[in-house]
């Protein structure tokens, strides 16, 4: 099944709003993707990690948003986007929890955990992906 | 199209002496089209006394549409005589659910211990479908369902005919986590379904500092009621699903204020009643 074309400017759909509401109500990072896989939202708590307000990046496409954070596997090996913990949410339709290397909007890079998972309605569509993150403190590395 | 309010009352009927002028029956509006068409809104009390009046003149086929299967929205199915109708087609609408379809979940009340006759033994011929959220033809009207918030599956109902919008919008919060006023468009629960209406039918059960003490309970205070109308720019906003402790006189101080509070709106907002007919046509919009 194929994730369907947003349309911009369109209402977002019923799941994705709650989602937006209760990320807003929230002080864990959280951010959104749509149906399309536009990223379409995170929370103050994100922003405070990556950078820069949501209100000043806007939304931009999955894909961008995964070059602009510069995401890698630990040991420095780039990240394939569709690899990423949204990305295999958003194409494969399954939970997914990785540790990845990434660059916020200040430069700062570090090693973060996230996870995501896909927001699928009642009759089984799509609505988009709602993931998590939050700095790695473990200390592992690759190596 | 002309819409008939037969009950406008939230939750649980409330028939008396406080509620004579608004009425008590729970939510059902019957909406004729240009076309011979029958819609019924909703299967409250209200759609008991609408069988009633429709029983010795029945159409062909009446389509009936469910916003979500709360009792105050279902309780009148099982006294509702066209149901019982040898024949008639009956297409019954609803909100989609993972886990039962819409007939196993209206069969939990139309059977014993809550009801003493089963879905399987009504005599008319019905069918039911989930709501269509992409947009359906029946006679002269198109008709549009989409999820909007409140507790459980809801969804809300956009009925469209010779350039005039109808919609309905009986259970919603739209505000719930968020300040309606800072809510752009695009994220405001049912704004898709209720942008440019004609008419609005929406949730306004509790006055404003109520609200505040049933955040999450599926409903909307008034001012967020006309905040929701005024951002989908609607014509006219007929607040419905009263609530069941309001009484007339309390009904008529809550609109009063809600007026005051929207100083150049004040024509375009009203409380619904049970008898209330509204007719759009190519002409405009009359209430009486």
């Amino acid at each position: 099944m194929s994730n369907p074309v947003a349309t911009p400017g369109a209402q977002k759909s019923l799941p994705l709003i709650l989602a937006r509401e209760l990320a807003s109500n929230l002080a864990t990072p959280m951010f959104l993707l749509d149906a399309a896989g536009m990223l379409v939202f995170y929370n103050d708590a994100a922003a405070l990690l990556l950078g820069k307000p949501f209100s000043e990046l806007g939304e931009i496409t999955g894909g961008e948003f995964g070059a602009d954070l510069e995401l890698a596997e630990l040991d420095g090996t780039k990240l394939r986007r569709l690899d990423s913990p949204s990305g295999i949410a958003w194409s494969e339709r399954k939970p997914a929890h990785k540790r990845v290397l990434a660059t916020m909007y200040d430069g700062t890079r570090g090693a973060f955990e996230a996870t995501a998972y896909p927001l699928l309605g009642s009759t089984g569509e799509m609505h988009g992906v709602m993931a998590v993150f939050w700095p790695d403190t473990s200390g592992e590395t690759a190596d | 199209m002309q819409a008939r309010v037969w009950g406008c009352r939230g939750s649980i009927a409330v028939p008396g002496p406080d509620t004579v002028r608004y009425g008590g029956n729970t939510s059902c509006v019957e909406v004729r089209l240009a076309s011979g068409h029958v819609l019924i809104l909703d299967a409250g009390t209200g759609m008991r006394p609408l069988g009633v009046s429709m029983q010795n003149d029945l159409p062909d086929e009446l389509h009936i549409l469910l916003t979500h299967l709360h009792m105050d929205h279902l309780q009148g199915l099982g006294f509702f005589r066209p149901l019982f109708a040898p024949d008639l087609d009956i297409h019954i609408w609803g909100p989609s659910s993972p886990v039962q379809d819409l007939s196993e979940r209206i069969s939990m009340y139309l059977s014993p211990p809550l009801f003493p006759v089963r879905l399987e033994d009504l005599a008319s011929n019905t069918t039911f479908d989930n709501a269509p959220e992409e947009p359906v033809t029946i006679g002269s009207a198109t008709i549009r369902a989409a999820k909007v918030a409140h507790q459980g599956p809801t969804v809300g109902y956009r009925i469209e005919e010779n350039g005039r919008t109808f919609v309905y919008l009986p259970d919603h919060e739209p505000s719930l986590g968020a300040d309606l006023a800072n809510v752009p468009a695009a994220w405001m629960s049912g704004h898709d379904i209720a942008h440019d209406a004609d008419v609005l039918l929406h949730d306004g059960q509790y006055r404003d500092d109520e609200y505040r003490d049933h955040i999450g309970w599926g409903h909307s205070g008034v001012g967020d009621a006309m905040e929701f109308a005024n951002k989908a720019n609607v014509d006219r906003l007929v607040l419905f699903h009263h609530d069941p402790y309001h009484t007339d006189q309390e009904l008529e101080a809550l609109l009063a204020g809600a007026r005051a509070n929207w100083p150049g709106l004040e024509d375009r907002v009203s409380l619904a009643y049970e008898g209330m007919v509204i007719r759009l046509d190519e002409a405009g919009v009359t209430v009486r």
